[in-house]
């Protein structure tokens, strides 16, 4: 699946973004690096304030013409995106990068039907007439799983459930065959049964068409199903990188292991939750040192309490670097999953 | 054990406004719903969106009148309390909603936001109230001099953390959790569920648990009872119902999770194909017989059975009262 | 739809019959006595009897409620015994000042209110949508800051204020403009549409001034709330150039509430500009209703209220139908 020695499609160097507010400077992304090769699926995991969300309308440009500062490098086949006008970087939305959201009912026009918003994002970057496109519409509407397609095309969002708006922002996303989509919280919206459907067409299309996604979750259960590879991010960093299977047998940042403990789980045997004491720090002002220093529980290994004066670099074996001063935390996780 | 909360044949009808006119089909938004929650117990009902949970938590806290049935605590009957007697009641049952921010008053202190019941229901002494909530601020894990603050001043688990004082205040015998760790971060939600253990073995108030997430019931509740389109589809022992799911429902839901496990085996996994049938035009017979994995496997007798009658019992399954 | 709309006329005929019924009854019972009103100055009790008798005052309240309905369906005799005159189909009563049919008098004043009300409601809903529109998408800048500022010097100046500086400037110190003239009624007439406009320019300009700044604000807050929906974001995530994605996207939802808010001004235009029509004497439907009640004519009062009501009703009939059309999740409502 991915090419070893072939260049990335998508390599991400230092992206920081900040904002300014009423209160100061919000140091949202404080050092995000990612490489992703056509055809894989990469997950950024974290929970609220970890910049995530911000690293993903970054990577869509979304944050251009507004107050955010946004720094480093987003290189797509080479290009940076970063580097790029809004009026540039719209040749390159909708057709090399495209994105799906949370909450497909609020993500989609009301007043429009679905399938004339699909026909309208092929439209923008293919020239064709209007008959070609509503066909384009109804094709991707079928490979999405919407029964009776044709038919379908005229509904509005309002009058299909939840699983299928989210097939239709799908069709809509995957309409120009983009070479890379983003999934911002795709199914935390949807019900279990209804997410197991949707991260399986996920999977199928993606076989199908070799797009490269970027997964934004909070869930680590859909990390484990649907990714090769995931970023963990904490106060705006990536804090540790790794292949899924040596994410979930060896996870060497203690923030990771700490949320991997804080999980109840459907096969565990019911024990005591161990949940990560204390809460993410401000991105007003950041701490000069680790920003988990304070909800650390190794701390004390580290010699000269370098964790809480000296931020660490993101270090390790170039398939699992992590940012922590202990190179190999402990104690070891005994791995009951 | 003894039995705590005792609900039979609970019913909830919702009318439907179809064009200008009121139309005689209602929404059945729980039907025939029947538990049992003992001292000291937790009940977890789980179900996806539209199964009727959260309507089945309202109407054990009367916020919403049942349409039939009865609600039974220490065997007296509450469906039918008068507004008076419904006093007495929610000092012994209290909510913690799923929304922290939303379920506090924004212009309220935390301090008072906890001493609101106290003062309604008249039982602490006017000077002993402000001892009463600090004691209770502490026992949730909330600092002295959070008392002054006001909501937006917290984070969602802090905010969750007030909810639950507030229902604590009245030393109540169960507590009705809607979903009350939906809104959390992971890492904050496992906090939350530790508290509410936490008090549980401290006090032994009962839990009757709303959850979708069903890692949380299977961690937290002692029974389960699983729903789908407002009818209860499983119920028994968590650890029985979890390990060994025997209603086609349940072990379609629970093969559905995500396994935090990329080793896992994911080969028997089951897909439900379709989408929610509409409340207002259920399936007949077994609500969930239109999305039943089982159903390309009946044979025509079987088939008809499952068109025809609703089927009962703790495992509402023709299959399993049949023996398949 | 059809059935939508049909259930809608239903419920505003219903409406306008109970609208009817409650003004008939208040000029009935009120304080006022119709039948004094109506035998004019030198008055005797045996004259007010009369006239009485020849409003039909001696019948019975719901009897006199049911001529007035049958004259307005199909025309009736009004007048003493014996001097009876015909009061044409639509009736609504004759005038008490000039014995006229007040379906004649309304007929006058319509063309004068609607020549003032057209030209306003166009210059306002463009001024004010397109400075709201400009102002939403140069948020925070110097031309939003420059819109907002004048919308709402706009808003706090008061019709007759800004009537009178016109008339001041315009007409008296700089004599570029003609006063405004009861001769032209229709861009139709005799002196053609160019004399009609320069006419009725300052009236318009007097009212479009207060309207405009309020059309500014609403028309600016709900472009900036639309721009923060998620479906804002979708369009641009698709690649699209700013202007569909503004004009296509943003516009379709964000001008939504404008037309609930024009539909109600316009009805509410039509049934007089009070102010406006008496600051620049022109003789609409608000002048002749303020000449009317100066005078006591109870059946123009009456008649201008029911007109008015009819105006607002109906302008909510079309408002609903309008949106109807527009967003598709209030057709399944």
């Amino acid at each position: 699946m991915t090419t070893p020695h072939a260049a990335p499609l998508l390599d991400i160097r230092d992206l920081r973004v900040s904002f300014p507010t009423d209160d100061g400077l919000v140091h949202a992304v404080n050092g995000m690096d990612l490489r992703l090769s056509r055809g894989e699926t990469v997950g950024i995991v974290g929970e609220s304030g970890s910049g995530k969300t911000v690293t993903s309308q970054a990577l869509m440009g979304l944050l251009k013409d507004t107050s955010a500062v946004v720094t480093g490098q987003i290189l797509l086949d080479g290009q940076d995106l970063n580097a790029l006008t809004e009026a540039q970087m719209r040749a390159y939305r909708g057709k090399k990068i495209a994105m799906i959201f949370q909450d497909p009912l609020s993500a989609m026009h009301p007043f429009y039907p679905v399938g004339v918003q699909i026909a309208e994002a092929y439209r923008v970057h293919n020239t064709v007439t209007r008959k070609a496109a509503a066909a384009a519409a109804v094709d991707m509407l079928g490979r999405v799983g919407i029964p009776d397609p044709r038919r379908r095309y005229d509904a509005y969002p309002h009058e299909f459930s939840g699983g299928m708006r989210q097939r239709a922002m799908i069709a809509m996303a995957l309409v120009c065959e983009p070479e890379l989509l983003i999934a911002d919280e795709p199914t935390t919206a949807l019900d279990v049964t209804v997410q197991a459907q949707i991260l399986d067409l996920l999977s199928e299309l993606q076989a199908e068409t070799g797009t490269a996604v970027i997964m934004v979750t909070h869930d680590l259960g859909v990390v484990a199903e649907v990714c090769h590879q995931v970023v963990v991010m904490y106060g705006g960093l990536c804090v540790e990188r790794a292949t899924v299977a040596d994410l979930f047998k060896e996870p060497r940042h203690p923030y990771t292991q700490g949320l991997l403990d804080s999980m109840p789980s459907l096969t565990g045997t019911g024990e005591r939750l161990r949940p990560i004491p204390g809460f993410p720090p401000s991105l007003l002002a950041l701490p000069e040192g680790c920003l988990f220093a304070d909800r650390c529980p190794h701390t004390g290994l580290v010699p000269d309490g370098a964790c809480h004066t000296r931020r660490p670099e993101l270090a390790g074996p170039g398939t699992h670097p992590s940012r922590c001063h202990l190179t190999r935390p402990q104690p070891a996780r005994e791995v009951a999953r | 054990m003894t039995q705590l909360l005792e609900v039979t044949d609970l019913t909830k009808h919702f009318p439907v406004r179809s064009g200008a006119f009121r139309s005689g089909v209602g929404v059945k938004a729980v039907d025939r719903v029947s538990f049992s929650v003992d001292a000291g117990q937790t009940l977890g009902l789980v179900g996806e969106s539209g199964c009727g949970k959260s309507t089945t938590g309202r109407m054990l806290m009367r916020l919403l009148q049942p349409t039939s049935g009865s609600i039974r605590l220490d065997g007296r009957e509450i469906s039918e309390l008068r507004r008076s007697d419904l006093q007495e009641y929610r000092r012994q049952v209290q909510m913690v909603f799923q929304n922290p921010s939303s379920s506090l008053n924004p212009r309220q202190s935390v301090g008072s936001a906890i001493a609101a019941p106290l003062l309604a229901q008249r039982i602490t002494p006017r000077g002993g109230v402000k001892a009463a909530v600090r004691d209770l601020m502490d026992r949730v894990g909330l600092r002295p001099d959070h008392y002054n603050r006001f909501p937006h001043e917290f984070s969602g688990g802090q905010k969750q953390r007030v909810g639950i004082a507030r229902a604590l205040a009245l030393n109540p015998r169960l507590i009705i959790c809607d979903e009350p760790v939906s809104a959390l971060d992971v890492s904050v939600q496992a906090q939350v569920i530790n508290l509410l253990e936490d008090i549980q073995r401290d006090t032994g108030v009962a839990y009757v648990f709303i959850a979708h997430d069903l890692s949380v019931v299977k961690h937290f509740a002692h029974r389960v009872a699983v729903m789908y389109l407002g009818r209860i589809m499983e119920h028994g022992e968590t650890r029985e119902v979890f390990d060994t799911p025997r209603h086609p429902y349940t072990q379609a839901l629970l093969s559905a999770v995500p396994k935090a496990d990329p080793a896992a085996d994911r080969s028997g996994r089951i897909r439900l194909t379709g989408d929610l049938p509409s409340p207002t035009d259920p399936p007949s017979g077994c609500v969930f017989r239109s999305r039943c994995q089982l159903r390309p496997r009946l044979d025509p007798e079987r088939a008809a059975l499952c068109a025809d009658s609703v089927p009962g019992g703790t495992i509402a399954c023709h299959h399993h009262t049949t023996g398949m | 739809m059809t059935g939508f709309l049909l259930r809608r006329s239903a419920a505003m005929i219903a409406l306008l019959l109970v609208i009817s019924f409650v003004t008939f009854s208040l000029f009935q019972l009120g304080p006022a006595d119709p039948a004094a009103a109506a035998c004019g100055q030198e008055c005797t009790p045996a004259r007010v009897a009369e006239a009485r008798v020849a409003l039909g005052m001696d019948k019975p309240f719901l009897t006199q409620y049911a001529d007035y309905m049958s004259g307005l369906l199909h025309g009736r005799m009004i007048g003493a015994p014996g001097t009876e005159t015909l009061c044409e189909w639509p009736c609504l009563g004759k005038s008490f000042q000039t014995n006229e049919d007040v379906t004649a008098v309304l007929e006058r004043a319509l063309p004068y209110t609607l020549s003032v009300a057209g030209g306003a409601i166009v210059l306002w809903t463009v001024v004010g949508v397109g400075l709201g529109l400009l102002a939403a998408l140069r948020k925070g800048r110097f031309t939003d800051k420059l819109i907002v500022g004048a919308a709402s010097v706009g808003v706090s100046l008061p019709i007759p204020v800004t009537g009178l500086l016109l008339l001041l400037v315009f007409v008296s110190t700089l004599d570029v403009l003609p006063f405004t003239t009861n001769a032209i009624s229709s861009p139709f007439g005799a002196a053609g549409p160019g004399a009609w406009f320069l006419n009725y320019l300052l009236p318009w300009v007097a009212l479009a001034v207060l309207f405009s700044a309020q059309y500014i604000r609403v028309t600016r807050s709900s472009m900036l709330e639309t721009f923060g929906e998620d479906f804002m974001r979708t369009a641009r995530s698709k690649g699209l150039a700013r202007r569909g994605i503004v004009l296509r996207h943003g516009a379709r939802a964000g001008l939504t509430p404008i037309v609930t808010m024009l539909g109600l001004d316009i009805g509410l235009l039509l049934g007089g500009a009070v102010l406006t029509e008496q600051i620049f004497s022109v003789p609409g439907v608000g002048f002749t209703a303020v000449h009317a009640a100066q005078s006591g004519d109870l059946p123009v009062i009456m008649a201008i209220t029911m007109v008015a009501a009819f105006f607002i009703i109906v302008s909510n009939v079309v408002v609903d139908a309008v949106y109807a059309v527009i967003d598709p999740r209030v057709r399944a409502a």
